[in-house]
């Protein structure tokens, strides 16, 4: 009877416990007389092993501030939800594109009066990294990694199909054009006697990342910058031909069927690095990806060389056009640290944390002045090529509007029409036009309601 | 009376944490909601009441009409796809054979693959240039020379959909088991009956199995209409954009996005709301629809 009695507040106290437990598991609370931030990150792999490097060489080397690093996948939705949710964490590793959309919904802190506390601005950075952090005059993020892209292509197959195996380099002869390059692909495309493709030159889609900026190599643009989508733009609709003509040329359901059967870009099977592609636009990364799955393509005469994109022949002032983009540090809102936050910033944004951080995932630093050595110690040997990329003045950072999700969604179905012959490139824009400015015109409305609404506060 | 009181208290003590939660995460959220769907809200600022602005935007969305009609025309597919294949089996795996517990396991065993497992499977399988499809398909049809064969399955708008509906049937095994359920309360003399008056198989079917489990058939189907409707899980995998053009892009999928990528939380609510109007009125339909057809007898 007694023991039954027992039953109840047992159980009530193993209730307790476990409570008590898991709280202090997920918070500890240690006893180091340091604040504790946290950081939340999305790299994984070497990238993941880089930041904890930084993140450790940082704890070590100074006594007030601990960072603890959580890697987090889907990190953007997360980081989301924990700002509604009123408990963010007091660092975000995000991306570039995300910036716009999350400094418009106030999700992150603006940088400015930090920065303008400890002296940096843009003059230190190479002006495309820096301007993506910026929204409305405020600079809302800084660039952790950031990356610039350009032409890679298989010199063997170049070799082995009679052609110059650097021919793509003859741009500084301001003579690798885009049609060049067409002919080039059609050159090393190979087909099975029933037709099947076996080899493509060049694919837009392969690795489909950009699918929705060709438009700039062709001098388009996707808006106004201010209530206008430009979808329609004589260079984009140039752009979505160029597209066409690879369906034309290949066949759909040939080409789609080979497309399907690319491996995966971190992979052994990536459609470059198996030599099913014998071109393909990549970013600065590329060259660690080749290391890891592809060494035979490596070697003091490579098998592969890099270019900057071709530009289209009526068009010599599109030389050079590279997409520029990056991983960014942001405070969310609501984190309970943010001027420790931001002195782990001023150590990770400064040319010691720069350079260990970009060294170690193998790429280029945003900032212009690097630690000595930096690039000629670099185990990427094309970091140095990509940070120049990045500074010339035709870069082509993601659009900085909030509906730019929405925008790229669009764009990426109007791919897919045009690529599968289903509708000509005008009527596949026009259907984005027609999609997307009601609503950029919506977001405009927003904005301003939501200002007269936090006004009236 | 005393007793009875504290009896009374006791039975809430315990059913108040349930209560507790029903409150906090069912009924507040569902209130929520509907205030939301009248409002701008992203999440992370406060609502602000725009009436009903999303629910006229809607109407002007191209793309929430797409992601509407695909939703219809892959329920109207599956739906019975998946009633017929779960049926079909039940009254396979209901005759008297040998080991029948084993053929039973063996069907059922699908079902118990998670859908993000199965979605990957299917994406090797419905592969156009490697997939085991294509390879038998090319090894059956050696003299087919055509570019277009066999078909990029989940690269074509045309066939898109269908391998959508071909997974869901995979995962007919949780139906099939309430078929099976339903099949045998049916009463043998029935059929005993059936057969003095010299029924076929057709016969005994058409006139006692399907009255006898169309209660059975009415649950799956309400079940279906709700399960179909809301399809989200495999085609988010295959392609989160319902690529190729957008042929696979699901009304929970445009939800989905509008709420979480796109911060236009108000909105989802609202198209939350006409989901659930929709899927309602089709719960009415098929009870009012299946009063002359469902037998509740004993």
């Amino acid at each position: 009877m007694q023991l039954r009695r027992l039953w109840t507040p047992l159980f009530i106290a193993f209730i307790v416990a476990t409570i008590a437990y898991s709280e202090n598991v997920v918070r500890p609370h240690p006893h180091d007389n340091r604040i504790h931030i946290v950081y939340w990150e999305k790299w994984t792999g070497f990238e993941g092993d880089a930041i904890k490097q930084v993140v450790n060489y940082y704890n070590t080397h100074q006594n007030k501030i601990h960072v603890d690093l959580l890697t987090i996948s889907g990190i953007e939705n997360k980081t989301l939800l924990a700002v509604a949710g009123g408990d963010p964490p007091d660092l975000a590793g995000l991306y570039g594109p995300n910036v716009t959309q999350y400094a418009d919904d106030k999700a992150v802190l603006p940088l400015t009066p930090f920065l303008k506390k400890y002296g940096i601005n843009r003059s230190q950075y190479i002006p495309a990294f820096w301007d993506e952090g910026t929204v409305n005059g405020q600079q809302y993020a800084l660039p952790t990694t950031p990356a610039s892209t350009a032409l890679f292509y298989n010199r063997a197959m170049f070799k082995a199909a009679g052609m110059d195996p650097d021919k793509p380099r003859d741009w500084h002869n301001g003579n690798y054009t885009i049609e060049e390059m067409d002919k080039d692909a059609e050159k090393l495309t190979k087909r099975s006697p029933n037709g099947q493709l076996l080899v493509a030159g060049f694919l837009p889609s392969e690795p489909g990342w950009w699918n929705w900026g060709w438009g700039y190599f062709f001098g388009g643009r996707l808006w106004d910058g201010k209530n206008r989508i430009t979808a329609t733009d004589p260079g984009n609709i140039a752009a979505y031909r160029w597209i066409e003509h690879f369906t034309k040329e290949y066949g759909t359901t040939n080409l789609s069927s080979f497309k399907s059967g690319l491996g995966q870009f971190s992979s052994p099977q990536n459609g470059f690095m198996s030599g099913k592609v014998a071109m393909e636009i990549q970013g600065v990364w590329m060259y660690h990806y080749i290391n890891m799955y592809a060494p035979q393509m490596c070697g003091k005469d490579p098998q592969f060389g890099v270019a900057p994109f071709p530009f289209p022949a009526s068009r010599p002032d599109l030389k050079g056009s590279t997409f520029s983009d990056e991983d960014v540090i942001t405070i969310p809102r609501g984190a309970k640290h943010p001027d420790a936050a931001f002195q782990f910033i001023r150590f990770l944004e400064s040319p010691k944390g720069m350079d260990m951080l970009c060294g170690l995932q193998w790429k280029m630093s945003p900032l212009i002045k690097n630690e000595p050595g930096f690039y000629r110690n670099n185990k990427n040997l094309l970091a140095k090529f990509f940070a120049e990329q990045a500074m010339g003045k035709n870069t082509i950072p993601p659009p900085k509007m909030s509906i730019w999700p929405q925008y790229q969604n669009s764009l990426s179905n109007a791919y897919d029409e045009v690529s599968l012959l289903t509708k000509t490139p005008t009527q596949a824009l026009e259907e984005v036009q027609r999609e997307m400015q009601p609503q950029l015109l919506q977001w405009r409305q927003q904005e301003a309601l939501r200002a007269k609404a936090e006004a009236n506060h | 009376m005393r007793n009875r009181r504290r009896t009374t208290l006791t039975a809430l003590a315990f059913a108040s944490p349930w209560f507790l939660g029903f409150c906090i995460f069912m009924v507040y959220p569902l209130v929520a909601s509907i205030y939301f769907s009248f409002c701008d809200y992203s999440v992370l600022r406060p609502a602000i009441w725009i009436g009903a602005g999303n629910y006229i935007h809607l109407i002007h969305d191209n793309i929430f009409w797409t992601a509407l009609i695909n939703t219809a025309v892959y329920t109207a597919i599956a739906l019975p796809v998946g009633l017929i294949v779960a049926l079909g089996l039940a009254m396979l795996l209901n005759m008297k054979v040998k080991g029948m517990a084993f053929y039973r396991t063996l069907f059922f065993i699908p079902s118990l693959v998670p859908l993000v497992a199965l979605a990957v499977l299917m994406q090797f399988i419905f592969n156009g240039q490697y997939g085991i499809l294509n390879v038998i398909l090319r090894d059956l049809f050696p003299f087919v020379h055509s570019q277009s064969f066999p078909p990029n399955w989940l690269g074509d708008p045309a066939f898109s959909k269908l391998v959508l509906v071909f997974i869901s049937a995979w995962g007919a095994g949780n139906a099939m088991v309430i078929y099976l359920a339903g099949l045998q309360d049916v009463p043998v003399q029935l059929y005993e009956a059936a057969d003095l008056d010299g029924a076929g198989f057709w016969a005994k079917t058409r006139n006692v199995t399907l009255p006898m489990i169309s209660p059975v058939i009415l649950f799956n189907l309400v079940m279906g209409i709700i399960g179909t409707l809301q399809v989200f899980t495999v085609p988010y995998v295959i392609s989160p954009t319902g690529s190729p053009e957008r042929s696979i892009y699901f009304y929970a999928m445009y939800l989905y996005d509008n709420a979480f990528i796109y911060h236009q939380m108000g909105y989802a609510c609202a198209m939350g709301w006409i989901l659930f109007v929709i899927i309602m009125i089709l719960t009415l339909l098929s009870f009012r629809l299946s009063e002359r057809h469902v037998h509740y007898g004993s």
